[in-house]
């Protein structure tokens, strides 16, 4: 029953939720390689190499600051950089979804007003 | 007034609260039972889920286990936080919008199988029924330490408040509690670390005051620990990979920690109890930041403590010892086997005198001392040398435990604030297990009754076979708190190793990849989980080997087999999707209408959510 307008708008939606989730993975991505680093990495896998140095102005030793504090800290700060990024993922995207439905309601009024009277809808 | 009236004040005072909470709480739906009906404040609810993520094992036993293991410590703190980050992005958020509220729930759906819904139903109910018995134990060991209370005593006591605010006021009443069991917990941990931190160094900040100099000196207070450590025959503190595990080792036990806690029911639920899941993402920034201000903490008090310990007993004479070791030798964490010079010492060689109870009898103790003390006095003609029988017995050093209860004394704070690190390791315990026993009530009354023996129950029913079934839990989590199976810690570690092989894997792939069949995942989890329990049952309980796998010559630690039990899951399932079906079209809807933006659909209405 829709004309034209009504199915590149629902092209035009899906195309926005598959950027949506890429763009949803991709953050994923990146946050999950750094929570990897930080803990896996410089808290276990180079812990004993960081271990040379101090933190500095401290009497840590690197990769053991990193094993029982540092990682602690980079995990919050991801967490808090997932909720504010992934909030506002979800805002963007909404508001283009609605405009988008809002443009297709408007092309709707537009091509019932524009149909002959008694016509086939 | 001293120490245990203190306690008995504080008890007294705390679960007054707790009570009141519940009362004000209290539920008469299902909704509200299950998911704190409206939904709780973001703020809130990150403290109740730490308070709930924190349980007996970490606010008593995990500054302890630092203090013994140093850096290899940091597994316990890393794995239980990192896992949280992966449970904040990697799964909560989507199994929110799937409106699911349990985990059984959603691999039964996603999966199409009332088979993958019970193995799921069996996982969970194993893992929150081991872990509720390690609080329960850890309610009557405080009970048992600070009140002189029986441990039986103190178990029922606390099976009874736990049963009562439970079943009054359901997940709100839990929830709502816990807040104030934070706030109770977080005060009675922090103080303490503060005062031992100023006394060692003149820094407040137990985090900064860790890495501070020591006061008066210009030596770091690590450095100097380092430096102790060495002399007495123990690794030094801080160097990494020098004592029972080695770089893999470490790896594969801090990830098969980080991914089973990702994978555990009674915390994913956590995140269903906020409004949207705009508010679940800050409620689990809330919760790590919180559970963060107790796990930056464990290392300070591990590190100051072990180093009190350590240059306070050794050369301490009858004299001149402590006060706080006179205090805790009455419980037989800590205890001294004299080798006749009078002098104490406290090494890791064969000089070493101080040793703890352990699960020694009082009468086998007694017979020990006697035996040692007559080798003293008759200058080894007779009696026998306690310490040799002690460190067979694998008895060595003190009890870990004894590490953040007896902090406050070693800072020399006052009486009432020794007894508030009572009240707070019974929040601490009483938290987690009543969050645990939610998620049972809920794997029984929901996932089993409900979905599969009872789809025409009606809310009456369905909230008076929740109600029993946390009485139940209660009594048995109670008996097993009482008596022990002496393999509890163990267990413990099996619980984790068994999510991070049966969970995880299925519900990650559930999410992320919609032509994962029914079949592929039901062979993954089995595969996971049968390669898990049976290396850890061999090794643990039937002396098996342990292999080494190529990877490292001291064999894999059964806590880090998990770790592999988890590739293995996933190796399964990705080698035979291919060969089997896709879901049904309706499943594969399901997970595309996850990956939406909150807001198109119409909002998951998560009260309604146990109707389905």
């Amino acid at each position: 029953m829709a004309s034209l307008p009504l199915s590149s708008d629902a092209e035009k939606a899906r195309a926005c939720l598959r950027v949506y989730w890429r763009r949803n993975l991709i953050l994923m991505s990146v946050l999950l390689v750094i929570w990897a680093v930080a803990g896996l990495g410089c808290g276990i896998l180079w812990a004993d190499w960081l271990n040379q140095y101090s933190l500095f102005g401290t009497g840590y030793p690197l990769g053991f600051w990193f094993a029982q504090q540092g990682s602690i800290i980079v995990f919050v700060a991801l967490v808090l950089i997932y909720a504010l990024a992934m909030n506002r993922l979800d805002r963007i995207h909404l508001a283009e979804l609605s405009d988008l439905d809002a443009e297709a309601v408007k092309a709707e009024a537009a091509s019932i007003a524009d149909a002959p009277k008694g016509g086939a809808q | 007034m001293n120490t245990q009236a203190w306690t008995y004040l504080f008890v007294f005072l705390t679960f007054g609260l707790y009570l009141g909470i519940a009362w004000w709480s209290r539920v008469r739906d299902t909704k509200g039972f299950y998911v704190a009906g409206q939904g709780v404040p973001a703020t809130a609810n990150g403290m109740a889920t730490a308070a709930d993520w924190m349980s007996a094992a970490s606010f008593i036993s995990m500054a302890g286990l630092i203090s013994t293991m140093g850096y290899a410590g940091g597994v316990y703190l890393m794995g239980w936080t990192g896992g949280f980050v992966l449970l904040a992005l990697l799964l909560a958020p989507y199994l929110r919008k799937f409106g699911h509220f349990t985990v059984p729930d959603f691999v039964g759906d996603r999966y199409e199988s009332r088979v993958i819904r019970i193995v799921a139903v069996l996982c969970a109910l194993f893992i929150s029924f081991t872990y509720v018995a390690g609080q329960m134990r850890g309610v009557g060991v405080v009970f048992g330490r600070f009140l002189g209370v029986d441990v039986t005593v103190g178990v029922v006591f606390g099976m009874v408040i736990v049963f009562i605010y439970a079943t009054l006021g359901g997940m709100k009443g839990i929830t709502w509690t816990q807040v104030a069991q934070y706030w109770v917990l977080i005060t009675a941990f922090l103080v303490p670390a503060m005062a031992i931190s100023f006394k060692l160094t003149g820094v407040f900040l137990p985090q900064a005051g860790l890495g501070a100099e020591l006061l008066g000196e210009s030596v770091s207070l690590l450095s100097r620990l380092n430096g102790l450590q060495a002399e007495l025959g123990f690794g030094p503190y801080t160097d990494t990979f020098v004592g029972r595990w080695d770089k893999v080792n470490v790896f594969c036990v801090a990830l098969a920690l980080m991914v089973g806690t990702a994978g555990l029911p009674h915390v994913i639920v956590r995140f269903y109890t906020v409004k949207s899941p705009r508010a679940a993402r800050w409620s689990g920034f809330w919760a790590l930041l919180f559970i963060s201000a107790l796990y930056l903490t464990a290392p300070a008090i591990g590190g100051f403590a072990r180093y009190y310990m350590l240059s306070s007993l050794n050369g301490s004479t009858a004299e001149n010892m402590p006060g706080w070791y006179h205090s805790w030798e009455k419980t037989g964490l800590i205890l001294w086997l004299d080798d006749g010079d009078g002098v104490m010492r406290y090494t890791a060689n064969e000089d070493n005198e101080v040793f703890r109870a352990g699960a020694l009898s009082p009468a086998e103790l007694s017979g020990l001392r006697v035996a040692h003390q007559q080798w003293i006095d008759t200058e080894g003609a007779r009696g026998a040398d306690a310490r040799v029988e002690m460190r067979a017995r694998g008895l060595s050093g003190p009890d870990p435990d004894i590490i953040v209860l007896a902090t406050p004394e070693m800072a020399e704070l006052m009486d009432w604030i020794v007894a508030f690190v009572a009240a707070g390791g019974l929040a601490a315990a009483l938290s987690t297990a009543s969050g645990l026993l939610l998620v049972i009530s809920s794997s029984v009354a929901h996932d089993f009754y409900y979905r599969i023996i009872n789809p025409a129950a009606t809310e009456a029913r369905r909230l008076l076979v929740g109600r029993a079934t946390i009485g139940v839990a209660v009594v048995v989590a109670g008996i097993f708190g009482i008596y022990p199976p002496g393999f509890v810690g163990q267990v413990v570690a099996f619980a984790f190793g068994l999510a991070a092989a049966s969970f995880f894997p299925v519900i990650v792939l559930g999410i992320f990849w919609k032509r994962v069949g029914t079949v592929p995942a039901l062979c993954g989890m089995l595969a996971g989980i049968g390669l898990t329990g049976y290396y850890i049952i061999s090794v643990v309980f039937f002396g098996m080997e342990k292999w080494t796998l190529g990877l490292t010559p001291q064999g894999i630690d059964p806590q880090g087999i998990g770790t592999i039990g988890m590739a293995l899951n996933f190796a399964v399932t990705l080698a035979l999707t291919p060969l089997f079906p896709p879901p049904s079209a309706e499943v594969q809807a399901m997970v595309d209408s996850v990956r939406e933006p909150e807001g198109i659909s119409p909002a998951v209405d998560i009260d309604s959510a146990p109707e389905h």
